[in-house]
């Protein structure tokens, strides 16, 4: 009883960091561009902020079984969907950062830009994706969907690879710190290699 | 940075310009930063008193500028230009400064000049870009731009000196830089140390690192897309913050077709990108 009320504490307060620390920062971020503060373009600086920011979150999310098991503190994963929400809302203000403030809801050429440019495709195909997960994160959905929704979840390490490309695309010349990224999502995933290669060989049965 | 003597731009007032906190503070100066706002704030110690600028090749009467002879050697105007960066965000910005042509013809090019070689300070103790490829982008240095004479010439074509009345702060490519306002800016080569009257079309730094991407001539372009995005409209980087609603259409040639196109007639746009 006594250990299991302290489980219960450390997720609290852990959760508590979350939600602080994902959202303090986009207060101030918002509150600073829109007095004119953030910058000569403060368009731009929202949008990468944002981009980061969920890419960080994701990677985080995948660190956490990992971390879980190897220190055995079980309890991290409860702060898994969490993270994965969160993950999800700065994409989603990614996203609607570039349609509204960049685009200016100049929908065509959204679309155009959606249809025409590898990156942005990419990574619209990842925040599609991303936006299934977060809305089958509920536990309801997740009782009734058995089996598939572990299926679904498992998207989860494509869209990762997703962003890590749609990043390293995205930049005119400066590939340190996307290739950076792609390191850590690489080390990430490989923490994963016995579960990946299941799921390779379903998809690709090999006849050997 | 000190006030300068020159005479304003009439035709131009009516531009909205862009704020001079922003034009000074949001910069593409990869010597000091790939980040925006890195080069406002790596540049500040830089150097620009002493400074040589060579002006040689294939001409007559080669000079070498220093650091006083820029601001007294010339008259100075102030031009108010559109400028269009290659990212799809536009300033308006009053600048200072003298024709190309005029510093050209006293150097008195010879038959075989047919193109323009820039170069930007290599100084790797001054500018940490060029000491540290994370932090310079990862191009290569120094810099190099080129321009065919003819466009050289072109009464657009300006060396500035200067901006909002004032000497150019570094950041913004001090003591002298190089302005066209009908091509995207990295045309616009920063911290010049030398002009070189050449015979062949030179190799510039972003043709050299992404041929496919930007082309010797880099005309502003609606009608030609950079294969990673749009060049079809652009935000004006205005006052206002995030709400401000700047985006407005590219016009070919920046704007300036009716003094510049007659320079590109029978050449294929989209080859010559």
């Amino acid at each position: 009883m006594n250990t299991k009320l302290k489980t219960s504490t450390k997720v609290f307060s852990l959760k508590v960091f979350i939600h602080l620390a994902a959202l303090l920062p986009i207060v101030e971020l918002y509150y600073l561009a829109f007095i004119d503060q953030l910058g000569a373009d403060p368009v731009q600086r929202v949008i990468h902020f944002t981009g980061i920011g969920a890419f960080n979150l994701l990677l985080i999310t995948l660190l956490i079984s990992p971390l879980a098991k190897k220190f055995k503190q079980g309890y991290l994963i409860q702060v898994r969907r969490l993270l994965g929400l969160y993950a999800f809302s700065y994409a989603f203000m990614h996203v609607l950062n570039f349609i509204a403030f960049d685009l200016q809801f100049a929908w065509s050429l959204f679309f155009n830009e959606v249809v025409e440019r590898p990156y942005i495709s990419i990574g619209m195909v990842g925040f599609v994706l991303l936006t299934l997960l977060a809305i089958t994160s509920h536990n309801t959905l997740r009782r009734k969907m058995g089996k598939s929704w572990q299926h679904l979840h498992n998207f989860n390490y494509l869209i990762v690879i997703l962003v890590a490309i749609h990043f390293y695309w995205s930049v005119k010349s400066e590939l340190i710190s996307p290739l950076f990224y792609i390191v850590l999502t690489v080390i990430l995933l490989s923490f994963r290699y016995k579960k990946l290669k299941a799921m390779l060989l379903t998809f690709f049965p090999s006849n050997t | 940075t000190t006030p300068l003597k020159f005479t304003a731009d009439k035709a131009n007032q009516a531009l909205i310009k862009t704020p001079e906190n922003k034009v000074i503070s949001h910069n593409n100066f990869y010597e000091f930063g790939a980040q925006k706002e890195q080069p406002a704030e790596l540049a500040q110690n830089f150097k620009v008193d002493p400074w040589q600028l060579t002006i040689s090749g294939e001409c007559d009467h080669p000079i070498t500028l220093d650091y006083d002879d820029l601001t007294t050697m010339f008259a100075l105007e102030e031009r108010i230009y559109r400028l269009r960066c290659v990212e799809t965000w536009s300033m308006v910005v009053p600048w200072i400064g003298f024709s190309l042509a005029d510093l050209l013809k006293k150097v008195a090019p010879n038959s075989s000049a047919k193109y323009v070689l820039f170069e930007t300070l290599y100084d790797p103790k001054q500018m940490p870009g060029q000491a540290d490829r994370r932090l310079g982008g990862g191009i290569n240095y120094p810099y190099v731009e080129g321009l065919r004479l003819d466009e050289a010439m072109n009464p657009l074509t300006l060396m500035s000196v200067g901006l909002y009345g004032k000497t150019l702060p570094p950041q913004n490519g001090a003591p002298i830089r190089l302005v066209v306002p009908w091509k995207y800016g990295f045309k616009s080569i920063k911290s010049i140390v030398s002009i070189k009257l050449v015979s062949e079309q030179p190799k510039t730094t972003w043709q050299q690192l992404a041929p496919n991407e930007y082309g010797f001539y880099a005309n502003v372009n609606p009608n030609h897309d950079h294969p990673r995005w749009s060049q079809a409209s652009e935000r004006r980087i205005t006052s206002g913050g995030l709400f401000s609603r700047n985006r407005t259409e590219t016009l070919p040639f920046n704007g300036y077709g009716e003094e510049v196109a007659h320079l590109y007639k029978g050449m294929d746009l989209n080859k010559y990108y």
